[in-house]
């Protein structure tokens, strides 16, 4: 069997396809009628890609039993790395006052808190596989909880809310495949929509009342029902305090979401730029490079965060629609190595990845458009920023290993 | 069961499959609705975010004089104007060049209000400004962001002060017009007509604004100026035509006594039209384009000779002797007195009217004279009892035919009324009841008292006598004659009589010294009291007397010391018939003769008001 064969072709055509348009839209969000620092950052990415594909290969070398013995190892040493960028990380760009990068000597390295991401997705994966039959219980799930809840902590404490949120679509997207009854899932999360709804008494309300009825439904354990039902209840008071708490920029993006026009100069502004972008893009796009909000620096982030309004600017309709699809292909892609890979932790991994893919995606592209609140997450393949480009890359080369390890087991026809 | 069953991953990647692709069919309707459904919203909405509107002043109209000569005219001028993305670059900017300009701290404090108002269009620095400063800053415009220079179209007046008042000037629209309705669509900064035609016929003289775009960034700095998005040319106002003659209202700016105040009105009598109007002193208007120095502007307003005021039509003074015209036609028109009736009383230089003697302006008399000889020779004692035979009520009531309380209607902004009072109510109320006697007629009888009349009004009772029926048009600057509701009621026969005693006016009366033997000029002098100085000097003509062409009203103030009002009138007549100047001789100076006596007291006690001129 030639290597060739081996590789899973849609993952390999897809990410083919993304990374090419990634860095023709980055190369084009540089191109600008005013000075700004994305000019030459097409270039940069240029390196940290060719740096990633070198993870990738290694990565790709690694079988799934070495993985699995390290896991814990490498997961200690991100919540280190974690720990230690709480207390010497520095802030860079928009988000200055951010503890999230590890600096060497003035020199940022990375940002830990995106290869967290893939030592989670690991080290819950050799959680759940070590389990023959699915927790039943929410006190089941607490191990699950605490290996995310502790870089979600970490994360959220830089703070960066985005990226924590990730973590925790990354916790239900792999206990729903290890087969965790969604129901209890959703008592699981409860708290956080009583958190969201408790801006409205009414809401808010009428949540409780529904969560009573599904707690008597389910028939928890009465201790476990209880202690739901008294969280979503503590939420709900605490929601305000909370609420608070959050620093203005936070509370803005929030505000903003619900309605962009509350201050179309400053908070409102991101959102009301990218949607002019994308919607004046029109059916055929202004033309690559030629996007005029783009050019003239409405469209803030260009090169980062908000890099697919300038997609959607310049490639019209038509770009989006083709990325959206090729994004989709890709996930499914993922989902099926999931489905047929070697073993239950090697397809518990690529399941993670899936979902991390995902709520990348889905909320960064949502984001664009005003169906996501604003956070700065970024995009896979095309917002500019190494640390992300390489955990992409590691996440994919252990895909792609997994799926060399189940066509030569045989599975790949089922 | 094993979470790991394939049965179980099965069933579960196919849900996740259909999440996945639910999700990406939700975003693919979310953006096919941005970028397909709402496409040109959001197209509309980036092309604002990148372009600023430029006005493109567009130039007034032309005004011309009835032969087509040019009395108001454009001349390129340049503007300078900042676009700025704060309140604090646009000081900055200023600072840099507000020296050039010279540009002071209450300039730069009026243009960060302007700025406030607007602040994503380009706030207008200074209009107006010189060549050698344009290029000053060209020269500096790599270090001043948003500069906008622009040429613009300047208002002109090439005859400068001989025709301010006519055709007023041009300033900055203010405020309070801003907000009027008159403006309605009026952008800040546009120059709008101020006074006379320039105010009266706005609407028709300014033009359509073209724009022009720039390209801005998101913090509004300009990146491109050219050929961004298309222009759209400024049309150019409406060429109005007036009647009035250049060549002569220069010659009537030129015969007009240097340093003297008054004005001149030079109408042609059948048509209304005005030939020349000329106010003493005047302004040059061309001072007030692009903006008028404080300085000057506070000279002009407060000086004491008020040279803003349109005498001929703003300023009202005591009729005097043409008045008596008034008096005998009342008296013909109810059958009172014929042109042969004589009064009982012959002049011996005054009339003992109860305990006062109301004087003659002629000391020793003019005897037992007919109506045709007192109005030639200007007898006072005559229009005395007169005015008693009319009585007082009946003098009050039938002025009013004749428009004496009322404005003319030229087609001139911030014309006066008249004053004449409207009935003996009027004297009830300001003397008390007790307060006055009938002595008041006596004064009123010779256009004395409480009468003020603006000169184009006096001018439009004698176009009405000058013309065979008894009518005239409305005098006007622009367009058709309307006809006035003024009438004299007379028949055409009381009519030329009337004319003919005027012409021997100029024959053999008061105004013999303005004779110019080869025209038939009929005429009416006249000096009126004024309480703040020496007499004010009418002369009202107009010829040929039997097909009158031409009439002319004219006051100066303070007429005594040098001025020749009526050999003016009648030099600028033959100017206007003759196409010449008739005379060639330098003008004598000439009092008018029938200098008005002193105003008898009408009060019982002293408390009369003197009526100004200015008022």
């Amino acid at each position: 069997m030639t290597p060739e064969r081996g590789l899973d072709k849609p993952v390999v055509v897809a990410v083919t396809l993304l990374l090419i348009a990634g860095v023709a839209v980055l190369y084009s969000a540089g191109q600008t009628d005013v000075t700004t620092v994305a000019a030459r950052l097409w270039e940069r990415q240029l390196i940290f890609l060719g740096v990633g594909l070198l993870g990738a290969v290694l990565i790709f070398r690694v079988s799934s039993r070495f993985l699995e013995w390290a896991t814990p190892l490498l997961y200690w040493t991100i919540i280190a790395l974690l720990i230690l960028t709480l207390i010497v990380g520095t802030g860079a760009g928009t988000a200055a006052g951010v503890k999230s990068w590890i600096s060497v000597a003035g020199v940022r390295i990375g940002q830990p808190s995106e290869i967290a991401k893939i030592t989670t997705i690991l080290m819950l994966a050799r959680h759940l596989a070590a389990k023959r039959e699915p927790p039943d219980t929410l006190r089941g799930l607490m191990p699950a909880c605490l290996i995310v809840g502790i870089p979600f902590v970490l994360v959220a404490l830089q703070p960066d809310l985005g990226s924590a949120i990730v973590f925790l679509g990354i916790l239900f997207a792999m206990l729903y495949w290890g087969g965790v009854n969604p129901w209890l899932l959703l008592i699981l999360a409860s708290p956080l929509f009583s958190l969201l709804l408790a801006f409205s008494t009414v809401s808010w309300g009428i949540w409780i009342v529904v969560l009573t009825a599904l707690l008597i439904w389910l028939r928890p354990y009465a201790l476990e029902g209880i202690a739901t039902w008294l969280a979503n209840v503590g939420m709900g008071v605490v929601a305000l305090s909370l609420w608070n708490q959050l620093a203005p920029y936070q509370q803005n993006r929030l505000l903003s979401f619900l309605n962009p026009e509350i201050d179309p100069r400053a908070t409102g502004w991101h959102i009301i730029q990218s949607k002019v972008a994308i919607g004046s893009g029109g059916l055929f796009g202004k033309g690559f490079t030629a996007g005029t909000q783009k050019r003239l620096a409405f469209i803030p982030e260009q090169a980062t965060d908000f890099i697919y309004s300038v997609l959607g600017e310049e490639m019209g309709f038509v770009g989006v629609l083709l990325t959206l699809l090729v994004f989709a292909w890709l996930v499914s892609a993922l989902v099926r190595i999931a489905l047929r890979a070697p073993g239950p932790y090697a397809g518990m991994v690529v399941f993670g990845i899936a979902g991390m893919f995902f709520i990348h995606i889905l909320e960064n592209i949502g984001m664009t458009i005003g169906l996501m609140p604003i956070t700065g997450i970024p995009l896979p393949f095309f917002s500019y920023g190494g640390s992300f480009l390489l955990t992409c890359c590691f996440a994919l080369g252990i895909a792609l290993r997994v799926a060399w390890d189940s066509h030569l087991a045989g599975y790949a026809d089922l | 069961m094993n979470w790991s069953h394939p049965h179980a991953l099965a069933r579960r990647a196919r849900a996740t499959h259909v999440i996945v692709w639910l999700a990406t069919g939700v975003l693919l309707v979310a953006f096919f609705r941005v970028q397909v459904l709402s496409s040109s919203r959001y197209a509309l909405q980036s092309e604002q975010n990148r372009l600023r509107a430029l006005p493109l002043p567009a130039p007034r109209g032309l005004i011309l004089d009835r032969n087509g000569a040019v009395l108001a005219e454009n001349v390129p001028g340049y503007s300078v104007a900042l676009l700025a993305a704060s309140a604090e670059s646009l000081s900055a900017s200023l600072g840099r060049i507000g020296a050039l300009l010279g540009i002071d701290s209450v300039d730069q404090a009026i243009i960060l209000r302007r700025y406030r108002r607007d602040p994503y269009d380009p706030v207008t620095i200074r209009r107006d400004v010189p060549f050698e400063t344009v290029a000053a800053l060209e020269e500096r415009r790599v270090t001043i962001r948003g500069l906008v220079i622009q040429t613009e179209p300047k208002r002109q007046y090439p005859h400068g002060e001989s025709i301010a008042h006519v055709l007023g000037y041009v300033a900055e629209i203010t405020e309070e017009e801003l907000a009027s309705e008159r403006f309605a669509g009026a952008r800040l900064g546009m120059q709008v007509g101020r006074d006379g035609l320039e105010r009266q016929y706005d609407d028709r003289l300014r033009g359509q604004d073209g724009v022009r775009f720039i390209e801005v960034d998101a913090l509004g700095r300009p990146v491109r100026d050219r050929g961004v998005a298309p222009t759209l040319e400024p049309e150019r106002g409406e060429t109005i035509r007036t009647t009035l003659d250049l060549e002569l209202q220069r010659y009537v700016a030129g015969a007009f006594p240097v340093g003297q105040r008054g004005a001149v009105v030079v109408l042609n009598p059948r048509t209304g039209a005005i030939l020349a109007l000329y106010s003493s002193p005047a302004y040059d208007p061309n001072l007030f384009v692009g903006g008028v120095e404080p300085r000057l502007w506070n000279r002009l307003r407060t000086a004491q000779d008020h040279p803003l005021i349109n005498r001929a039509i703003q300023a009202a003074y005591p009729p005097a002797s043409p008045w008596k015209l008034v008096l005998a036609t009342i008296a013909l028109r109810r059958g009172l007195a014929t042109m042969e009736t004589r009064m009982t009383i012959p002049c011996r230089g005054g009339l003992q009217y109860y305990s006062r003697f109301f004087r003659c302006w002629k000391l020793d008399g003019h005897g037992a004279l007919t109506l045709a000889e007192a109005i030639t020779h200007s007898c006072d004692v005559y229009f005395y009892q007169l005015g008693r035979l009319i009585g007082l009520p009946e003098l009050l009531r039938e002025a009013g035919a004749f428009g004496v309380r009322e404005r003319v209607g030229i087609d001139l902004p911030n014309e006066r009324k008249s004053f004449f009072p409207s009935s003996t109510e009027y004297f009830n109320r300001r003397y008390g009841p007790r307060g006055w006697t009938n002595a008041v007629t006596l004064n009123l009888a010779i256009g004395q008292g409480e009468n003020s009349q603006t000169p184009i009004n006096v001018a439009q009772f004698f176009a009405m006598l000058a013309n065979p029926d008894g009518t005239a048009p409305i005098p006007h600057l622009v367009g058709d004659p309307k006809p006035s509701e003024r009438r004299l009621g007379l028949s055409r026969s009381q009519l030329a009589q009337l004319r003919t005693a005027l012409v021997s006016v100029v024959e053999e009366g008061t105004a013999t010294a303005s004779r110019i033997a080869t025209l038939n000029i009929a005429g009416k002098t006249g000096s009126a009291q004024n309480p703040h100085g020496e007499d004010h000097g009418w002369f009202v003509a107009f010829a040929p007397a039997d097909n009158p062409r031409v009439l002319v009203a004219a006051i100066v103030e303070f007429a005594e010391h040098g001025s020749a009002v009526a050999p003016m009138v009648t030099r600028i007549i033959a100017r206007h018939l003759l196409g010449a100047d008739a005379s060639g001789e330098p003008l004598r100076l000439l009092v008018p003769q029938d200098s008005a006596p002193e105003p008898v007291l009408i009060l019982p006690v002293d408390t009369e008001r003197p009526l100004g001129p200015l008022r």
